[in-house]
């Protein structure tokens, strides 16, 4: 059963979205208009590198879930290309795209829905084992129980359905059964927000074993920018569909450049009662996506908002080294 | 051993069999929760109880609601669930109290037994109690009132605001007409304009903008934290002295949180009311109230002014969660985290039952569930290791470690 699960061997970009965008239509027929769409996703660009964790934050709605899912091709891509070693995800045949499918891999946000209630843990995680050949058939189980194993799950669960288990234990079947198929990349979508503290921590600290040993690249999506801090190496912050802000984990957090990451920020409670923050408070909801502010989509809730904000769309300037932030305040003479 | 008869044993090493019931045991257990059942329920539904009966007096006139080893069960078919198990604490006028905890510890049953909401006939009140000072100085035993009588001080004199705004809202109402409905129910004398004025003011004053559109919509048309905002505004409505705020944020995003919890702030000062605030983020905790109750498995582990509790916690689990939260001051590769779960709330032992996660547990840990000892005035915690009798254990510990 030796197979190679250790993907750490070169170093270069794993995944590139290049203008990656997905409209959903939201009305079919209206006369002397167009068709209006939501924008979910508007002109995402970004790199991953390989074994690294970038970390994907912005508030629900932001389009982030949608970023993660159109990488996977689980929605159609409406425009732009998502390579993944070099292939082109958005163009691939259905066919080529099904033998691309085990090297990437999603953890989904609820355990409790995202886990059939009628199969066994064993079936759960090797239905899709069985499916892609990943290992002989003589040695199906036990490469099941190692993977069981590795994401601390005793072998006695292997007939064991779901319902049993508590939502921690339940979080580990989700994640052996994403490592399971050898992945090399693998898209989290809020994986602990529906766990309890004390349980986020183990969670995660198998997530990052995890990496460690085998080499796993993560697309790390989350509301919660403490764990993000933690887990990531890059930060991407997405506003209404688009990339506010991108750059490495300390460069964003202690030193963030769009208004809106300083808003996200400073917002996070800090868990000692005598430190006071310097809060900013945001005034208002979120727009629309049907009918985003024109120019800069923030500028309605931004406080150091210019006039050229409303005309034009701010492009993602690198500012400093590694440090890539959507925003006029910056990079004008 | 091969594979195959390894899964093919009845009985595996570790896995608890306990909680497995045939059906015979189950119908009894059944019949004898029914007994029970039965009992608390006529008590509940009696009429023309005199007010003697229900009234009683503080221990602490400062404060608006003392729970007092409070018990609260469920009664399952697979087993009675202790989902309160002796819990105590006081909340005073003009602060907010703060109780935290992991789901299941009993946090949300805790504040559903003050508001005589739990779900019955399953789950009742079965000892303790709970005073409610109310505004004119009389003093309420809620766990003895009768149910029309409790129906005037619920929403009036405390209101909620649940987790989930969605489903606290009425689909099919407007938001106005919600929230007129509580004026006119609860306030005598109110007409359907005063009503909506109440309203509209109300709204004004938890910042919701564009008063009459909303007004007119119905909660499907709301962000979730204009929808949060319409509850707090509803929970205002009748000069609450009580809010009771179970998990107000957990739904909401952090720039939005930022601003529910603002509001509450503010809210409590212009009422000179005070709060309930249940939540498991310790950050919120830290940043809104004045005393923190930390809760596990049914009963209070620890409790004291917020700064004790976040500067000298002193209960291994209260340690442990304050360094499981990944936060900027800990930088290691790796997050602390409390080994295990929590225990099967169905036949908990009775030793300490935090004794099987503690990684400092000593001898005396397995033998009788600890009480609660007094740091200081305000600041208490349930764990053997202060315990006077083994103390010395405890000194020896930190000469070992001091060695170390």
């Amino acid at each position: 059963m030796e197979i190679d699960r250790n993907h750490t061997n070169n170093n270069d970009n794993i995944l590139i979205v290049n203008n990656l965008k997905k409209y959903y239509p939201i009305s079919r027929f209206t006369l002397g208009k167009g068709r209006a769409f939501v924008k979910a996703v508007d002109d995402v660009s970004f790199t991953i590198k390989r074994g690294t964790t970038m970390g994907l934050v912005g508030e629900s709605g932001c389009g982030k879930t949608t970023v993660g899912r159109t990488i996977l091709r689980l929605h159609e891509v409406t425009a732009g290309q998502v390579l993944f070693d070099g292939k082109d995800l958005a163009q691939i045949s259905p066919r080529n795209l099904r033998k691309l499918r085990p090297q990437m891999q999603m953890i989904f946000q609820d355990p409790y829905s995202s886990l059939s209630p009628r199969l066994p843990v064993g079936e759960i995680i090797g239905e899709a084992v069985r499916e892609h050949n990943i290992v002989p058939k003589a040695q199906y189980r036990s490469y099941i129980l190692k993977v069981m194993n590795d994401c601390g799950l005793p072998p006695q669960y292997f007939y064991r359905y779901p319902h049993e288990f508590s939502g921690g234990q339940r979080q580990r079947v989700s994640i052996a059964r994403a490592v399971a198929l050898n992945p090399k990349f693998i898209i989290c979508d809020e994986p602990v927000s529906a766990l309890d503290v004390s349980i986020q921590a183990q969670i995660i600290n198998l997530m990052m074993d995890l990496q460690d040993q085998f080499g796993y690249t993560y697309l790390f999506i989350s509301h919660d920018l403490s764990v993000v801090e933690h887990i990531s190496d890059t930060i991407g912050v997405m506003y209404l569909g688009s990339m506010m802000e991108i750059g490495d984990k300390r460069r964003v957090f202690d030193n963030p450049l769009h208004p809106y990451s300083k808003a996200l920020l400073s917002a996070v409670p800090v868990s000692d009662p005598d430190i006071k923050t310097n809060r900013i408070i945001l005034t208002g909801d979120i727009p629309s996506p049907v009918n985003p502010p024109s120019g800069c989509k923030f500028r309605t809730r931004c406080a150091s908002c210019m006039s050229i904000c409303s005309q034009k769309v701010p492009e993602l300037k690198e500012i400093e080294d590694g440090h890539i932030v959507a925003c006029h305040l910056y990079g004008q003479e | 051993m091969g594979i195959r008869e390894l899964f093919k044993r009845k009985k595996i090493e570790g896995v608890d069999d306990t909680q497995y019931l045939t059906l015979r045991e189950e119908n009894r257990i059944s019949r004898e929760n029914n007994k029970i059942i039965r009992e608390f329920e006529k008590n509940k539904t009696r009429k023309n109880v005199p007010e003697a009966e229900y009234l009683t007096t503080m221990r602490d006139t400062s404060n608006v609601v003392e729970f007092e080893d409070l018990h609260t069960y469920f009664f399952t078919d697979v087993g009675t669930v202790k989902a309160v198990n002796g819990v105590s604490f006081d909340i005073p006028q003009g602060k907010i109290v703060g109780v935290v905890g992991e789901s299941g510890c009993g946090k949300s049953v805790t504040s559903l037994s003050l508001m005589k909401l739990v779900q019955a006939p399953q789950g009742q009140i079965v000892g303790g109690s709970i005073r409610y000072q109310a505004k004119d100085g009389k003093c309420y035993e809620v766990t003895k009132v009768p149910q029309n009588e409790m129906n005037k001080i619920r929403g009036k004199d405390i209101a909620m605001i649940f987790q989930e705004p969605m489903t606290s809202l009425n689909p099919v109402f407007k938001i106005g007409e919600q929230m007129d409905e509580v004026i006119l129910l609860h306030e005598k004398g109110s007409t359907a304009e005063s009503a909506r004025a109440r309203t509209k003011e109300l709204m004004n004053q938890v910042g919701i903008a564009m008063v009459d559109k909303i007004y007119n919509s119905y909660p499907h048309e709301l962000s979730g934290g204009m929808r949060q905002r319409v509850m707090i505004a509803m929970a205002l409505l009748c000069n609450p002295r009580l809010i009771v705020a179970d998990e107000p944020t957990t739904a909401l995003d952090v720039t939005i949180q930022a601003q529910i919890l603002e509001l509450l702030r503010n809210v409590k000062d212009k009422i000179n009311g005070s709060i309930m605030l249940i939540t498991h983020d310790l950050g919120v905790i830290a940043e809104t109230v004045d005393y923190v109750v930390v809760m596990y498995a049914g009963r209070i582990i620890e409790k004291g002014t917020v700064r004790e509790i976040f500067h000298n916690p002193k209960h291994p689990y209260t340690i442990g969660l304050m360094m499981s939260k990944p936060s900027n001051k800990i930088q290691g590769n790796r997050l602390f985290s409390i080994k295990g779960q929590v225990p099967n709330p169905i036949n908990m032992p009775d030793h300490c039952y935090f004794y099987n996660r503690c990684d400092k547990c000593i001898d005396i840990c397995s033998k009788d569930y600890p009480e609660m000892i007094q740091f200081s005035s305000t600041h208490f915690a349930s764990c053997h290791l202060y315990n006077e009798s083994s103390l010395r254990d405890e000194e020896n510990i930190d000469e070992e470690n001091a060695k170390e």
